[in-house]
């Protein structure tokens, strides 16, 4: 008996991936999954800092898909790979610092170094025409395919009949015939097919699984970007930036505020690295302070503490400041006033 | 066999898992990994993980805010 033809599918927990390895399996393809992990995963993350979502379920989607499929998951770090791809995508970015077909280019062309040192035959994707307006379109699948180096290798099951046929179908490893022709936003094929192969519990669809997507987040990328005077970013920066409430009173520092504790125990892992501020008159927030301060910024930092801990009405909190290269000292300080905090501060 | 040890402290899922993928790679079939671990998001992950690549979770233990998570490696190929 011949071996069966091995397929890798990009899996990202959503339902289209999902559908589209099963498609292939039905048609007696050996699948197994690949996740990639760029450090803007929304996944896991902010779920597993704050306290108040402990009580959500952490589950990982793409573990979650995989295990439905029965398939092996490859997860694959490429934080470090990506930042190429997010500071210079070829293709630009989408409406915040997304940069959703570069994301895609780069995803395949892992997944086809993946498949060559794996000895595996093809790649699969969920993607379906017109389903994203950035990176789903019927002019971008075949940037894709070219552009990764995967070529006729990258098949589409979902799609695939409203595209030229692949090397899995011209050679018959598979029927063309037993592909879809899924087009457009709706959903309602997609949830139609979900209810076929028997899947009733599925993550949400398509979208948000990405904080670059997020306009917040993205203001805040670009604000640190400004603020460094240069395009670049470490992991912890981008974890970071997902954390707390961001206010920048001056272009040469912002703070970091804890907004629970959850999120100032998660903080406190910073301590070493950043200057760090917190109350010790009254409850309050850790709060990391990210740039050059002067004695005099310091001293508004200090206020600023003081107003988001418990004492923000009284006339005096302590506040505990640990510059990276000093000694602590503690500066007693009036909070700053609510009203004294000017919007444009708040990033 | 042996058994190793791996810790993943102040990681955030899925930096857990996959460091756990990556160590176990190098290990030999039967082979134990204990992982320790502080985002309560790997008692869930881990195990997931170890279900759809077929490996073997031996335990997981809780001490205050760690988490120790002893997995055998299984034959895969």
């Amino acid at each position: 008996m011949t071996e069966p033809r091995k397929a890798v599918a990009l899996i990202s927990g959503g339902l289209d991936s999902l559908l589209a390895a099963r498609v292939m399996q039905e048609q007696g393809i050996h699948v197994e999954g690949i996740n990639f992990f760029t450090g803007f995963c929304v996944e896991g993350h902010t779920h597993a800092i704050r306290k108040k979502d402990s009580a959500k379920p952490k589950r990982n989607n793409a573990l979650w898909v995989a295990e439905q499929l029965g398939i092996k998951l490859h997860i694959v770090d490429i934080i470090d790979e990506y930042k190429d791809v997010v500071i210079n995508p070829k293709h630009g970015y989408g409406a915040n610092l997304n940069p959703c077909l570069d994301c895609k280019i780069f995803m395949v062309q892992k997944a086809k170094e993946w498949i060559e040192a794996n000895g595996f035959d093809f790649i699969i994707t969920g993607e379906v025409i017109g389903q994203r307006p950035k990176s789903q379109r019927k002019d971008t699948m075949p940037v894709i395919a070219i552009e990764s180096g995967a070529e006729d290798r990258l098949l589409r099951p979902l799609c695939a009949k409203n595209l030229p046929p692949t090397l899995p179908e011209l050679e018959g490893w598979i029927d063309r015939e037993k592909l879809y022709d899924f087009a457009g936003r709706s959903r309602k094929p997609q949830m139609a097919l979900a209810s076929k192969f028997g899947f009733e519990e599925y993550a949400q669809p398509a979208g948000g699984c990405c904080f670059l997507t997020d306009a917040k987040y993205s203001q805040k990328l670009a604000d640190l970007w400004k603020a460094r005077g240069t395009r670049k970013y470490e992991f912890d920066d981008i974890m970071l930036l997902k954390v707390g409430r961001h206010i920048r009173p001056r272009p040469n520092f912002k703070l970091i505020i804890g907004r629970e504790d959850g999120e100032n125990k998660f903080l406190e892992g910073y301590r070493k690295q950043f200057t760090h501020l917190f109350t010790t008159s009254h409850n309050g927030p850790l709060v990391l302070l990210d740039g050059e301060a002067s004695e005099e910024d310091l001293q508004l930092a200090a206020e600023v503490t003081a107003r988001f801990s418990q004492g923000r009405s009284a006339d005096q909190v302590d506040v505990e400041i640990h510059p990276l290269n000093a000694d602590a000292r503690t500066l007693s300080v009036k909070p700053i006033g609510g009203s004294a905090i000017p919007a444009g501060w708040y990033l | 066999m042996s058994h190793y040890e791996l810790d993943v402290r102040r990681m955030l899922c899925p930096l857990p898992v996959i460091r756990s993928q990556d160590r176990v790679e190098q290990l030999q079939p039967g082979d134990t990994l204990a992982v320790t671990c502080s985002d309560p998001g790997a008692k869930h992950d881990i195990p997931a993980w170890c279900r759809v690549n077929g490996h073997e979770m031996l335990s997981i233990e809780e001490q205050q805010d760690e988490i120790i998570i002893k997995i055998r490696v299984g034959d895969t190929d």
